[in-house]
């Protein structure tokens, strides 16, 4: 069974919903999909044993070959290719590695290189099988990185998966083949609001879906009011409270200190196994 | 003209409750939220929308099935899984490139516009505003981001504003790439959280890589001081400067809850440093 866990508003708590409930249940993978800032292993402190290079297929041109005709950026969608007189100019960080300027090359003057555009790392701890992405700094695409660790997941096992925050492709790419994706929110408006724009991503992707709120207390009550009104089921809430956040500032999770979030972590998943009929 | 972007590497820091504070004080300034994917600017500002323009991003590819001999050239170059082996389509997958269009043989392939969501010119009781929604599912946040940020230079220069405040999205990809590039400053916001912290260090990577000039703010400061202290070695280890410390304030929620700025909401010791830190910004930015 794979279990996301998304938000739309970031700040919400999706890592540590991640990284208590893997600790809790043990025997299982944990991805960590927000590759532009990972934090789940902050809290886990996997040693990493090993890493592999996410790599992209880029554009090289032959000069030799190449007339400057100019079809191959009149081809391209995404501008990655401009040809001017003497020279073509390839401008790797939008390129999407279609494959299109190379079809339509006339003279044969494109060959591919690999560029490296981040990295994903993997570990083990407490049973935990644990994976993250790394997109490289100035690098504008995190969609390659996704798809790699996407690629580490075994449908054997339970898997959770960390998604980013937002509501576009990265999110998508994340939580697509999901069985169960847990929305966390918070009870103010902008949590009610990105929690919306959640549930429409979810519901385009038919994942059954439920929601935690997380710093239960801090706002309002618009959240359980939509939710019960929408039907839909509340996990589980987080109070606000000082110890807990003291234990995220410093990077632990709170189930190694207050035990009974532990039995708690332990019923949410049988609750979602019972949902999903695994 | 000058531009200000907000942003955090994390999400949830307060770049939002902090940009709406600054909206506020600003004398002369234009409004802008490229956090398309999750914008929240609005429910602060409550913009009156004056124009509403379509926006679509890459475009998608269509079939006709009447004109399909089931060759599979399409499939087969696809390098994003966007059309399965029976030849349908799969929408969230397609990337818009075209090539499934240039090798098929019968014409049987159109690339079409996608409604991909929609751009706004706004006015709201602190000036002018530019926003966005993206549709459910649709990728192109970059490319929005963008068309938010021309739409706001065309009304700052319509309407002789000399500064754009930019509230930008989370995250170091492409779509905070796209708020940043050429702005004048970026104010960094982060917590005394560990995570915070890892995320500061990656997003002021991201800033350095551009050439773009990065203080930093941190907000809820009173929740860790020992953290704290140890964002502001570290920023004074890089000359970095740091333009303010906000206590943990449950008045920025209240303010959030009652649709005001925390500038609006309450005189408080949260409202007078929020207005230092506004100074300093300032000042940094037109000296």
């Amino acid at each position: 069974m794979i279990i996301s866990i998304a938000s739309g508003k970031g700040g919400t708590g999706k890592t540590t919903i991640a990284t208590n409930l893997a600790l809790s249940l043990g025997k299982l993978q944990l991805i960590d999909c927000d590759v532009e800032e990972p934090n789940a292993n902050i809290f886990l402190n996997v040693k990493i044993k090993d890493h592999e290079d996410v790599t992209v297929e880029i554009p090289e041109i032959d000069k030799e070959k190449c007339n400057y005709c100019g079809k191959c950026s009149e081809f391209c969608a995404y501008n990655a290719l401009a040809v001017v007189p003497t020279d073509v100019l390839v401008f790797p960080e939008l390129c999407h590695s279609c494959g299109g300027c190379e079809i339509v090359c006339p003279q044969n003057a494109i060959n591919w290189k690999k560029k490296t555009v981040g990295k994903i790392e993997h570990g083990i701890t407490n049973g935990v099988d644990f994976f993250h992405g790394l997109l490289n700094v100035g690098e504008i695409q995190a969609i390659p990185v996704i798809k790699a660790l996407k690629k580490k997941v075994d449908k054997e096992k339970n898997v959770i998966i960390d998604a980013p925050p937002g509501t576009s492709c990265p999110v998508i790419e994340s939580i697509n083949d999901s069985d169960y994706c847990i929305l966390v929110t918070e009870p103010t408006p902008f949590g009610l609001h990105d929690l919306k724009l959640a549930i429409a991503v979810v519901r385009h992707l038919y994942i059954p879906f439920g929601i935690i709120i997380n710093r239960d207390g801090v706002g309002d009550k618009k959240v359980e009011m939509y939710c019960q009104k929408e039907k839909i089921p509340i996990l589980m809430k987080i109070p606000h409270c000082e110890e807990i956040a003291n234990l995220y500032s410093v990077g632990i999770p709170f189930v190694k200190k207050i035990p009974k979030w532990h039995v708690r972590f332990s019923e949410l998943f049988k609750r979602i196994q019972e949902e999903v009929g695994t | 003209m000058k531009q200000l972007t907000i942003i955090s590497g994390k999400g949830g820091t307060g770049k939002t409750s902090i940009t709406a504070a600054f909206a506020s004080l600003a004398k002369n300034a234009v409004l802008a939220d490229c956090d398309v994917d999750a914008a929240d600017l609005h429910l602060i500002l409550n913009p009156a929308i004056k124009k509403t323009m379509g926006f679509h991003g890459l475009k998608i590819a269509s079939i006709d099935k009447e004109k399909c001999i089931d060759c599979k050239k399409c499939y087969e170059s696809c390098k994003f899984d966007a059309i399965d082996k029976d030849i349908t389509f799969n929408k969230d997958s397609c990337e818009g490139c075209g090539v499934c269009k240039y090798v098929c043989p019968e014409e049987a392939i159109s690339m079409v516009d996608r409604d991909s969501g929609f751009a706004y010119v706004s006015e709201t009781r602190f000036g002018p505003m530019s926003h966005a929604r993206l549709n459910t599912a649709e990728e192109a946040s970059g490319k929005l981001v963008t068309v938010v940020r021309n739409n706001a230079k065309d009304i700052a220069e319509e309407k002789k504003k000399d500064l754009i405040i930019i509230d930008g999205p989370p995250g170091i990809g492409c779509p905070v790439i796209s708020a940043i590039t050429g702005v004048d400053l970026v104010l960094i916001i982060t917590e005394p959280t560990l995570s915070a912290i890892h995320d500061l260090e990656r997003i002021l990577g991201v800033a350095n890589h551009f050439n773009i000039p990065a203080v930093v703010g941190i907000n809820k400061y009173t929740i860790n001081k020992e953290n704290t202290r140890k964002i502001e070695q570290y920023c004074k280890e890089r000359d970095i400067d740091v333009v303010g410390k906000l206590p943990y304030d449950v008045a920025m929620t209240e303010a959030m809850i009652k649709e005001k700025s925390a500038i609006e909401f309450s005189d408080s010791d949260l409202a007078d440093r929020i207005t230092d830190m506004w100074i300093k910004v300032e000042r940094k930015m037109f000296a």
